[in-house]
């Protein structure tokens, strides 16, 4: 499917989104990063919306006192910059030489290779600069590296300029996006989540890619498997992986058809509803209010907001709070009053399996617990009554020491 | 999630408390275990910043790399770790008892029994949560390919003499924590979790002070309260009021506290290099003493907490009695130990980088028997377990409402009686299925005949009141006369459960040696005794 | 045989598909490498009806008859017998060994009735049959015989490497078949230590085979003789990209056809519209249930009883009569155990208790006229990789020769456009594709064109 063409309508949607962020609140601009952390959870139009509109949801978290925890280690900083230099050094000998072995070992090896200075003002200038460098080394017939290049995807109706490490032209004139991680691969395997994270920013660049090549004649081919690169072992060595991104770039390239859909969740919104970080803090959480979220625990790991949600979800009692599998057993029971109701027999029709596997559940619980001498009556809890005598039941035998930190 | 879970979590929400999901320990604890409680470096593969060790809750021993990029300090740290693990491993070596094990005899083939030495017991680590094992694994990576000075006389940056070993018995730790049911190495999170549910998500859990939080908070308030502060709360200064269990550190401690303080040191070192006269180096070798206080007081305000806290979370869990099988289980890693205390002993090489075709297959076959065997351990010890197993269809218990006396067909008739249980659960019963229960801790099998109903062949429930009749035919462990032994049948109005899973596990077929691996499997793998080259060690090694 | 117009189509008459000499040529070939060849194996993809039980049959039948007697490995017990009844069909006098456990009931007792079948627990029972065939649990068994010359391995990708490993050393080279878009074999542990690794012992046979011998010659039978000419194209493009067939069958070939008229309900709606387009989609109003969705199985349990009551008739190249539909001619295919035994109940509260109804898993290597199925994704909150996973919607799509119905709540596409993307990624491993995501998106996309709303 085609990328989202939306330019007719981005000019009001455009300002629009502007007067969502604030007066004189730039735009945060859209990264990579971002953009594949777009399908760590679509369903939220919350977040598309601010992503969309360009919030910064790490002020917009201080500002309504639920701070993001995100942050990074200078030592692990460090050590990342010191890797991607090395890796580079020396005109990316040996950045082509793991490309040419790990994804193109029948072309002939690279010497010397062609490294054009991509400089130029702002980032549509280094977009253009871009272009063009690509355009000559495909024309060239030998090996080139984009050190830093700067590309543009249209995300909804918007440019977003991204930067990925390094894009790699072969001499048959494809092209490979590079990505240069510091975790290491150890004995050929590298921690899995990390190589998702990065299969699915390498899927943004060679979506960006794709649109850059589609304005070349004749098309260039953009691989499919970007090269990952990380330190070998325990050692600063480089070493590299193919990475296959066909399926990540297929969710990216549906995701972002679907941010489309700002237009409407903006439309959705009431005339003066404002994201703006400095707004008092009950206006600000009242206009977060109005739009829609689906938090779940993983969102703590993707989303500067998800500490905000977190507390929202738990304050509406959702039971997607305590994981997204938590509902798949429930029906139409999104409530943990509504649940632990039909659980004990006080609300839902019996007539409906879920109603009727909870009670089958709860029974069986208490059943269970009686037998083992923790008083089943004691198990019904509704409306957060703590049932007399769980404490020792529960604690029987423990330290009173309480937990720790406090 | 099983909805006996998600049930128990949700009542967590409601009540404050994390509720109980077992009512036994299903995992055996040392009465001396080894708690580890290791920091690493952001950024970097193994490269330890510090850790507090020991079997004493009182008196941890702190062991800090002030420079976590410098080869040598980490080299002095892990000799101290080696000199405080080894010892404690070497302990449970000698004490051995005659067991007996069942050998393929190299010269007939058969089977035969023989006697060997197994340790009496085994020694037990325990780290915080599941990132620490993976560091454990992770050590033991980095180590044990190392080459000391005696073994290797030419190799440039030699290790201390224990380390490679320390390294060898690290891996097996590590890998045998991947065996369902094992109790070598335990992350207290997952002890805590497998035996408590919170009201906050099994991610969330994996933050060792917000899940003793829930499990037993401070005085009355509500474990959400706790854990919500224990995971968030932070002093005047930005540094998180409970650390992270490790082995990562707060980005904020790093940029903070610990960033200046290695740099301190690193200043004080180069001065100390510098230093012209016996009287400068004595001043600056005081300043650099100081300097590496100031690292080790930062580790030790970071690991304490959780130190304490994992002892607090063990404390929880001897409160709970010990499951029946634990013990069955623990004898298991005993086994496990000894012989890697035999290929030690033996002069085998360190494990390889990675398995053999045969080797992960003998694994994958291993575990996959005993995660058999730990889920049908656990129901039978736990009721509590037993009901998610009720509620899944794969169990059902009742009362014994008839039993008719038959016999099999043939030349013996063997008794063969029709039992009719009457229970509220919905097994999911095909045609002729097995069942077992527990007879006197072995299992007796039944065969499923079908469900009884007024006309004798009905599809179940014949009052209504969602109660089924399962007919079911016994058909061992009654001795070996017409008439069935004693106490081997059971009795109108008995109470029984039954499960449709197996209780004990049969051996998988033996694979191949490695040395016959097949073509389709790439053929022999090579050299089996040949020592894997040691990891380069390189000036890239540090920035 | 029918033939249909193909621009793509090799050899025979120019611009006409001939599936049955484009299949007879791809036999030929795996026959030749399998008698004649110089390799060790030879793998055999087949899509869903090719044919692969046939060139089971045949390729052990000529080998045989060429004097070098042959191990047959397969997964199941059913699929043992089931093969043992085959070549006893097309070869009664053929000494045939059935290798069994010694559990009860260890075979199908309509092996008892074949004379020239023996059966034993024991492998030096059967030495000297020309063909001996066995569960792989059963033949990892087998110690200190004399390695067979040749073998032949069915449902080679519903195999787990590790089972191939255990057997591999009793057969000197193979033949290797099996359906790459079924179900892929599991684990209940773990298995991420091994991932990338060329034997990685969890994942399937073919996969490690293909990674030590990549010069293996690999073929694939073209053409589905069960899947009609309106499912083929689809269940190719989504689950076989790389691998395409065709059907044996033109449009117009097969027609399904009901005596009673529409009653103008859901379900007859929908059984119409399938009879006439081979897909039908009985969609239910958006909601979130449990698996066991009352309304969705009754829903199920109702296109079944419909279907048996309104007098259905199908015609294929099988008979110039039209065959009765009938209920052994009818299946329903579920995700989840508990919901084919909710649908059971409900069938028998409709008198139906003769059609087959069962999971995904078991509903492999069947064949039926006409299938209805619970769309794993029906009602649910959330998608998981067990209800996306490609193989079980391919199975679920592809066990009917005229017509499948589809039963669903809306929103199942909303519901794929909601699901988090964010698995982990382990180097060195071969992505499988197509993707169950862009699978179920592209079944979805198809089914919605034959889309009957029904508020029940």
């Amino acid at each position: 499917m085609p990328p989202p063409r939306t330019r007719e309508t981005a000019p009001a949607l455009r300002h629009r989104l502007a007067e969502l962020r604030g007066p004189d609140v730039p735009a945060k601009a859209l990264d990579a990063r971002a953009l594949a952390a777009l399908a760590a959870n679509p369903g939220c139009r919350r977040r598309a919306l601010l992503d969309g509109a360009g919030v910064n949801k790490t002020e917009l978290a201080s500002a309504l006192g639920s701070p993001s925890a995100f942050g990074q280690s200078q030592f692990a900083f460090m050590r990342g910059d010191a890797f991607e230099a090395r890796v580079k050094a020396d005109g990316g000998t040996e950045l082509l030489r793991l490309v040419h072995e790990r994804l193109d070992p029948s072309a002939e090896p690279p010497s010397g290779a062609h490294v054009p200075d991509l400089a130029a003002a702002g980032p549509e200038g280094r977009t253009a600069r871009t272009e063009l460098a690509l355009r000559e080394a495909t024309e060239s017939g030998g090996w080139t590296l984009l050190d830093h290049p700067m590309l543009a995807l249209d995300v909804a109706g918007s440019p977003a300029f991204l930067e990925p490490d390094a894009v790699v032209v072969h001499p048959d004139g494809t092209w490979t996006v590079v990505e240069i991680k510091s975790f290491p691969m150890l004995d050929g395997a590298a921690d899995p989540a990390k190589v998702g994270a990065a299969a699915r920013q390498s899927a943004v660049y060679v979506l960006a890619l794709e649109d850059a090549a589609a304005r070349v004649d004749p098309v260039p081919q953009v691989r499919h498997r970007v090269l990952l690169v990380c330190p070998k072992d325990f050692t600063n060595l480089p070493t590299a992986a193919a990475v296959d991104v066909r399926k990540q770039r297929a969710v990216t390239r549906r995701q972002l058809t679907r941010l489309t859909r700002i237009e409407e969740i903006a439309d959705a919104l009431p005339e003066g509803t404002c994201f703006a970080p400095d707004l008092p803090q009950e206006r600000l959480t009242a206009a977060v209010e109005l739009l829609p979220a689906t938090y779940a625990p993983e969102c703590l790991a993707a989303c500067e907001l998800a500490f905000h949600c977190r507390a929202r979800s738990r304050a509406a009692a959702e039971v997607t709070s305590v994981g997204r599998s938590a509902r798949a057993e429930l029906g139409g029971l999104t409530t943990v009053g509504d649940v632990l109701a039909a659980a004990h027999g006080t609300a839902g029709d019996p007539a409906d399996p879920a109603v009727a596997a909870l009670r089958r559940a709860a029974r069986l619980r208490a059943e269970a617990l009686a037998s083992a001498g923790y008083g089943a009556r004691d198990e019904v809890l509704v409306d957060g009554e703590v049932p007399a005598g769980a404490e020792s039941q529960d604690m029987a035998g423990a330290s009173a020491g309480g937990a720790p930190c406090h | 999630m099983s909805l006996i879970t998600t049930l128990a979590r949700l009542e967590a929400v409601s009540s404050g408390r994390a509720r109980p999901v077992a009512t036994v320990r299903h995992r055996h604890l040392s009465e001396r275990p080894l708690v580890f409680v290791p920091l690493t470096t952001a950024g970097e593969a193994g490269a330890p910043l510090g850790a507090l060790v020991g079997t004493d809750r009182h008196a941890p021993r702190l062991l800090v790399v002030p420079q976590p990029r410098d080869r040598d300090l980490r080299f002095a740290f892990l000799a101290e770790l080696a000199d405080i693990v080894l010892p404690y491993v070497d302990a449970y070596t000698d004490t051995v008892e005659a067991a007996e094990r069942t050998e393929t005899d190299p010269e007939t083939g058969k089977r035969v029994k023989v006697v060997v030495d197994l340790c009496a017991d085994a020694p037990q680590l325990i780290v915080p949560s599941r990132a620490g094992v993976d560091f454990v694994r992770l050590l033991g990576r980095s180590m044990r390919f190392r080459r000391t000075a005696e073994q290797d006389p030419d190799t440039p940056h030699p290790a201390p003499p224990r380390v490679p070993l320390l390294g060898r018995w690290l891996t097996h730790f590590g890998e045998r924590a991947r065996m369902p049911g094992s109790s070598l190495l335990l992350a207290v999170t997952d002890l805590l979790a497998r035996h408590w549910a919170t009201g906050q998500s099994s991610v969330e859990d994996q933050h060792l002070g917000s899940l003793l939080a829930w499990i037993d908070p401070p005085g009355d308030e509500p474990g959400d309260v706790a854990a919500h502060r224990a995971e968030l709360a932070r002093d005047a200064d930005g540094q998180l009021l409970c650390p992270p269990a490790g082995p990562a550190t707060d980005p904020a401690f790093d940029n903070k506290l610990l960033a200046p303080a290695i740099e301190a040191y690193d200043r004080a070192r180069s001065a100390l290099a510098a230093a012209e006269d016996g009287l400068e180096a004595d001043d600056r070798f005081g300043a650099l003493t100081a300097a590496e206080q100031r690292v080790r007081d930062l580790v030790e305000s970071r690991t304490r907490p959780t130190w304490d806290a994992v002892w607090h979370g063990l404390d929880l869990l001897r409160a709970l009695p010990e499951g029946a099988h634990v013990p069955d289980r623990w004898t298991r890693d005993r086994w496990s130990f000894t012989a890697h205390r035999d290929r030690i002993t033996a002069g085998e090489p360190p494990q390889p980088r990675v398995d053999d075709a045969v080797t992960a297959a003998n694994k994958l076959a291993a575990r996959e028997r005993e995660q058999a065997r730990l889920d049908a351990q656990e129901a039978l010890d736990d009721p509590l377990v037993m009901a998610g197993r009720r509620l899944a269809g794969e169990a059902f218990a009742g009362e014994v409402t008839d039993v008719v006396m038959a016999y099999s067909e043939g030349r013996r008739p063997s008794p063969r009686p029709l039992v009719t249980v009457r229970t509220e659960d919905l097994p999911h019963l095909g045609e002729r299925a097995k069942v077992y229960r527990s007879l006197g801790g072995k299992p007796q099998a039944a065969e499923f005949v079908g469900h009884a109903g007024r006309d004798g062949i009905g599809t179940g429930d014949p009052d209504g009141d969602g109660n089924v009749l399962v007919v079911l035919r016994v058909l061992d462990k009654m001795g070996r006369g017409k008439e069935p032994e004693p106490g081997s049948v059971p009795e109108k109005g008995d109470r029984v459960c039954f499960t449709l899973f197996e209780h004990d596990q049969r051996g998988g077929a033996k694979l191949p040696d490695p040395e016959e691996t097949p073509w389709t499997h790439g053929g022999p793998p090579g050299d089996p005794e040949a020592v894997p080259l040691p990891d380069p060690l390189t000036e890239e090694d540090v920035l | 045989m029918t033939t249909a117009l193909d621009p793509h189509a090799e050899g025979g008459v120019p611009g006409v598909f001939d599936p049955g000499a484009a299949a007879g040529r791809a036999t030929e070939a795996i026959l030749r490498d399998t008698l004649h060849g110089t390799h060790r194996g030879v793998v055999v993809d087949s899509p869903p009806g090719a044919g692969k039980s046939t060139l089971v049959v045949r390729a052990a039948l000529e080998l045989a008859a060429a004097g070098r007697p042959l191990m047959i490995v397969a997964q199941t017990n059913a699929q043992v017998d089931d093969l043992v009844l085959r070549l006893a069909e097309k070869d009664a006098d053929l000494p045939v060994g059935r290798l069994h456990s010694s559990d009860s009931d260890p075979y199908d007792k309509a092996l008892d009735g074949l004379p020239n079948v023996r059966k034993s627990t024991k492998a030096a029972d059967l030495a000297g049959l020309d063909i001996v065939v066995s569960t792989a649990a059963k033949w990892a068994h087998v110690k200190g015989v004399e390695p067979w010359r040749h073998a032949i391995v069915d449902e080679a990708y519903q195999m787990r490497s590790d089972a191939l490993l255990a057997v591999a050393g009793l057969f000197e080279r193979a033949l290797f078949v099996g359906d790459p878009g079924q179900l892929d074999p599991f684990s209940i542990v773990g298995s991420e230590q091994w991932a990338g690794l060329s034997y990685d012992p969890s994942a399937s046979a073919v996969t490690t085979l293909l990674a030590h011998n990549p010069e293996l010659p690999q073929h694939r039978l073209p053409v589905s003789w069960r899947l009609p000419a309106s499912a083929a194209p689809l269940v190719s493009d989504a689950f076989y990209p790389y691998t395409p067939f065709r059907s044996g069958t033109g449009h117009g070939d097969r027609r399904l056809a009901f005596t009673v008229p529409s009653d103008g309900s859901g379900p007859d709606r929908v059984i119409d519209e399938a009879a006439e387009a081979g897909w039908g989609l009985l969609e239910l109003p958006a909601r979130h249930t449990p698996r066991t969705d009352p309304e969705a199985v009754r829903a199920v349990a109702q296109v079944v009883r419909r279907l048996l009551d309104r007098g259905g008739a199908a015609v294929s190249e099988r008979s110039e009569e039209p065959v009765p539909l009938t209920a052994g001619r009818i299946a329903v295919g579920t995700a989840h155990r508990d919901q084919a035994a909710s649908v059971r109940t409900a069938l028998a509260g409709l008198g139906v208790t003769d059609v087959v109804v069962d999971t995904a898993n078991r509903l492999q290597g069947r064949e039926y006229d006409v299938t209805v199925v619970l769309h794993p994704l029906s009602g649910r909150p959330d998608a998981t990789a067990f209800h996306l996973e490609t193989g079980r919607l391919c199975v679920l799509a592809s066990r009917h020769r005229h017509a499948c119905i589809v039963v669903c709540r809306e929103g199942v596409s909303q519901l794929l456009d909601d699901h988090p993307s964010t698995e982990p990624v382990q180097l060195g491993v071969t992505v499988k594709f197509p993707d169950g995501w862009e699978a179920n998106h592209a079944v979805l996309a198809r089914l919605s064109e034959h889309r009957v709303a029904w508020r029940p």
